[in-house]
């Protein structure tokens, strides 16, 4: 190169000097280092601020109201606030009305961290509801655990996690994927097709399914993936053409399921000979595939056809409340129950301090009647009891329950009781945990 | 301007660095800190944008590959000091219970190799870029979709390979930071602080390359590369060195943003990623020193506080803000106060240097 530099001496040297004293401040106040805190991971520096002073108590929710997610996070946020509104009109929490704070996750996951932190620490809120993509709860995770924040989650996900900070009210895999597979095996199935979007969920899921389909006897012929916000399965649902699989296990979440069932009927596949289970299609999602979906399976823990007294109030509340889509589903009756279950902790505990309501919880004997039944809390991993339930779509897109567990299932995200997941694993990742 | 007071911008990165290394930390809580660290990670990026497209007339549409390269290597380095030594991070235990730790990963267990990583990965990656680029007079438009095309292209490859970095979930849940714990309330000031220092030290280079025969002749080289290229410089040469410099300061700036946001993902190295990037530099001003920074800390602030009270709201706010700069003031908002600052200081407005013609 034929640059050449002017002098400039001086002030690289003022460059230098500038960049030495400002790195000296920076530097100068350090804190912790690793091995100076006794048990690092655990330690939460901030206490709590939730203030209970006022005859209001603070709590927020957390939902993509922008973003991919939008179209099944809002009608998990208006749920919410159906439940909170209920609960007001009912007295409030230990006599305190509940005070909402709203926050958009954007479908952004460093973004369901900034807002987590902001709701715990500047909003000051007892507890945060919301979330809906594993991703989402993988990115507010530690910052709950962090500031021993209250979290909870309201959607099926793949296990293998728990949080003192956060409670389950969708199932673990156990409660959905496990029934789903039993539900197979009883049809008889010998061949099964794994089709999934790219992420956490699919891929865990999918690797619990093949270990636990080796057990059941039943081959995996094939498995596919493709990224979240992408819509275009043909070359995938061609391969399942191929492999003529007895049957499709559907682990794609968000609107990428109509491209595949675009794909699905274009390949000339129906469900009389090539049937699909979904654990991401409900009521909500089946009357917008662009496409008839009636015969194809799903696998939840609540379906709006349960025929309960509790049922049918959560039913008839919800399609007369402002801004109501009409159907109910499983993620949004999770996260209707989630504002009970932390009403029972609290009222149990008489205190909104999460200590006291974690203390509350290992004590144990919390139950709600949940529209999806009676549900148990238990109060080691955080996740409640639940029956799981299969569906066959009808003409209505409304799921006939075909198969159903004998009784509530207990949660074990961990699969302990499942002696054909592998120890050394789940000891990884217990310990990973923490 | 820099003929008359060649050290005014000094005494004003000085204000700034005592803003934000002192009033900052004594006013404002630990929430508002840590965001703010957070668009310092960005204004960093912004920065080099500034060199890059503002000074160098190269539109750089994809800035997320070098912040991403950057907070990758640093992702990497804090997910397995947080496994521990000899273990696996957690979700590779999740997708492939049986499987090993990838080769590439393997280095970055290192710190030192992590630093060393954080910078020179972006500054070699583009300088083959650079170098094939401008060598072939690769410019305009043509250049500006190449660059986007990358950071596609670098996020859909990491969203595809979920078992080897995390897929579209990214990488998250870092526990320690070179040793300190990230939980600590000092320990999260001090990698503010760090972040800040090094938004400073991004705008000293700046400043210093801007007063350079290097900043004259990549000023030049924007206005009439042929003129340059006749006068016996080599104008790709110009261009790369400033293109290089900004992959550097993008690469940092996204190193620094894993350890204050807590996460990475794809998302914020792809397309519209990149594009936040410019919106924010060319808000501020591209050409000016001070204007990239300040457009990208605004920027970042509008999307914490107007998106919590008007979600997607805030989209069509900056849309708009962005389509008014660019028609009324192109130079951008600095370059509003630079023509206050000249019709106080002189008698007769000293003509506004801007770019007129960025995409021949």
């Amino acid at each position: 190169m034929r640059i050449t530099s002017r002098r400039r001496g001086t002030t690289v040297v003022a460059a230098t000097g500038a960049l030495a004293a400002i790195t000296a401040l920076a530097l100068s106040g350090c804190g912790d280092r690793a091995d100076s805190t006794a048990e690092p991971g655990a330690t939460a520096t901030s206490t709590s601020c939730i203030d209970t002073s006022g005859d209001t108590i603070k709590l927020g929710f957390l939902n993509s109201l922008t973003g991919g997610m939008a179209i099944s996070e809002k009608t998990v946020s208006n749920v919410l606030h159906m439940a909170a509104d209920e609960i007001n009109a009912d007295g409030g929490i230990l006599g305190k009305k509940i005070e909402y704070v709203q926050e958009d996750g954007a479908t952004d996951w460093p973004t369901f961290a900034e807002k987590t932190d902001k709701l715990l620490t500047q909003d000051c809120v007892g507890a945060i509801f919301g979330g809906w993509t594993s991703s989402s709860r993988k990115a507010v995770k530690p910052v709950v655990e962090e500031n021993n924040g209250l979290f909870f989650y309201p959607v099926q996900y793949e296990g293998l996690e728990s949080s003192p900070n956060i409670y389950y009210t969708g199932a673990t895999t156990n409660q959905q994927i496990l029934p789903a597979m039993d539900f197979l095996a009883s049809q008889g199935v010998k061949t099964l097709f794994l089709a999934g979007s790219d992420y956490v969920f699919p891929r865990t899921a999918n690797a619990i399914i093949k270990l636990y389909a080796a057990e059941l006897g039943i081959k995996i012929v094939g498995e596919e993936y493709v990224p979240l916000d992408k819509d275009d399965w043909t070359t995938q649902v061609a391969k399942i053409a191929e492999a003529k699989p007895d049957f499709i296990f559907n682990t794609i979440n968000g609107s990428s399921n109509v491209g595949f069932i675009k794909a699905y009927y274009d390949a000339g596949l129906t469900p009389a000979t090539t049937p699909i289970i979904s654990v991401s299609i409900a009521e909500e999602e089946a009357p917008s595939m662009g496409h008839e979906v009636t015969g194809n399976y799903a696998s939840w823990n609540y379906f709006q056809s349960i025929e309960s007294p509790a049922n049918a109030k959560f039913i008839e509340d919800w399609k007369a409340y402002p801004g109501s889509s009409g159907v109910t589903s499983d993620p949004m009756e999770a996260a209707y129950i989630s504002l009970y279950l932390y009403k029972a902790l609290v009222e149990k505990a008489d205190s909104f301090e999460v200590d006291d309501i974690n203390a509350a919880a290992a004590a144990g004997g919390i139950t709600i009647d949940a529209p999806e039944g009676p549900v148990a809390l238990d109060g080691e991993n955080h996740h409640i009891s639940k029956v799981g339930h299969i569906g066959k779509i009808n003409a209505d897109n409304q799921f006939d329950i075909v198969w159903s567990s004998d009784a509530p299932i207990e949660p074990d995200p961990y699969l302990k009781k499942s002696d054909w997941f592998p120890a050394d694993v789940r000891d990884a990742l217990v310990a990973a945990a923490g | 301007m820099t003929k008359v007071r060649p050290w005014l911008p000094l005494i004003g990165i000085g204000v700034f660095a005592v803003l934000l290394l002192l009033v900052v930390p004594a006013t404002l809580s630990m929430h508002w800190i840590n965001n703010l660290g957070k668009y310092c990670c960005l204004a960093m990026a912004a920065v080099g944008i500034g060199l890059a497209w503002g000074r160098g007339g190269m539109l750089v549409l994809g800035q997320g590959v070098f912040f991403g390269l950057g907070a990758y290597c640093m992702a990497m380095h804090l997910t397995l000091e947080t496994a521990g030594p000899g273990r696996l991070p957690t979700f590779m235990i999740l997708y492939d219970p049986l499987g090993d730790l990838p080769a590439f990963w393997e280095p970055f267990r290192s710190e030192l190799f992590t630093l060393l990583a954080i910078a020179f990965l972006p500054a070699i990656v583009a300088s083959v870029l650079g170098y094939a680029l401008f060598k072939r007079r690769v410019k305009g438009a043509y250049f500006a979709i190449l660059s986007q095309a990358l950071a596609v292209a670098l996020a859909v490859l990491i969203s595809s390979t979920i078992r080897e970095t995390g897929g579209d979930t990214g990488l998250s849940d870092f526990k320690y930071f070179f040793g300190f714990t990230l939980s600590d309330d000092t320990n999260k000031l001090m990698v503010y602080a760090i972040a800040a220092s090094l938004l400073i030290v991004c705008l000293l280079v700046a400043w210093q390359l801007r007063r350079s025969r290097l900043g004259e002749l990549l000023v030049a080289t924007r206005d009439a590369e042929e003129r340059v290229r006749f006068l016996g410089y080599d104008p790709a040469d110009v261009k790369l060195v400033a293109y290089v410099v900004a992959a550097v300061m993008a690469g940092v700036g996204g190193a620094m943003f894993v350890p204050i946001v807590g996460i990475i993902t794809p998302a914020e190295l792809g397309a519209s990623a990149s594009i936040l990037m410019i919106a924010g530099v060319a808000l501020g001003g591209r050409a000016s020193l001070f204007g990239p920074a300040l457009g990208a800390i605004a920027v970042g602030w509008g999307q914490s506080s107007l998106g919590s009270t008007w979600p997607g709201g805030w989209v069509y706010v900056l849309g708009l803000l962005f389509i008014l700069v660019t028609l009324f003031i192109p130079g951008g908002l600095a370059s509003v106060f630079s023509r206050v600052w000249s019709v106080r200081r002189r008698p007769r407005p000293a003509p506004v240097a801007v770019p007129e013609v960025v995409l021949r």
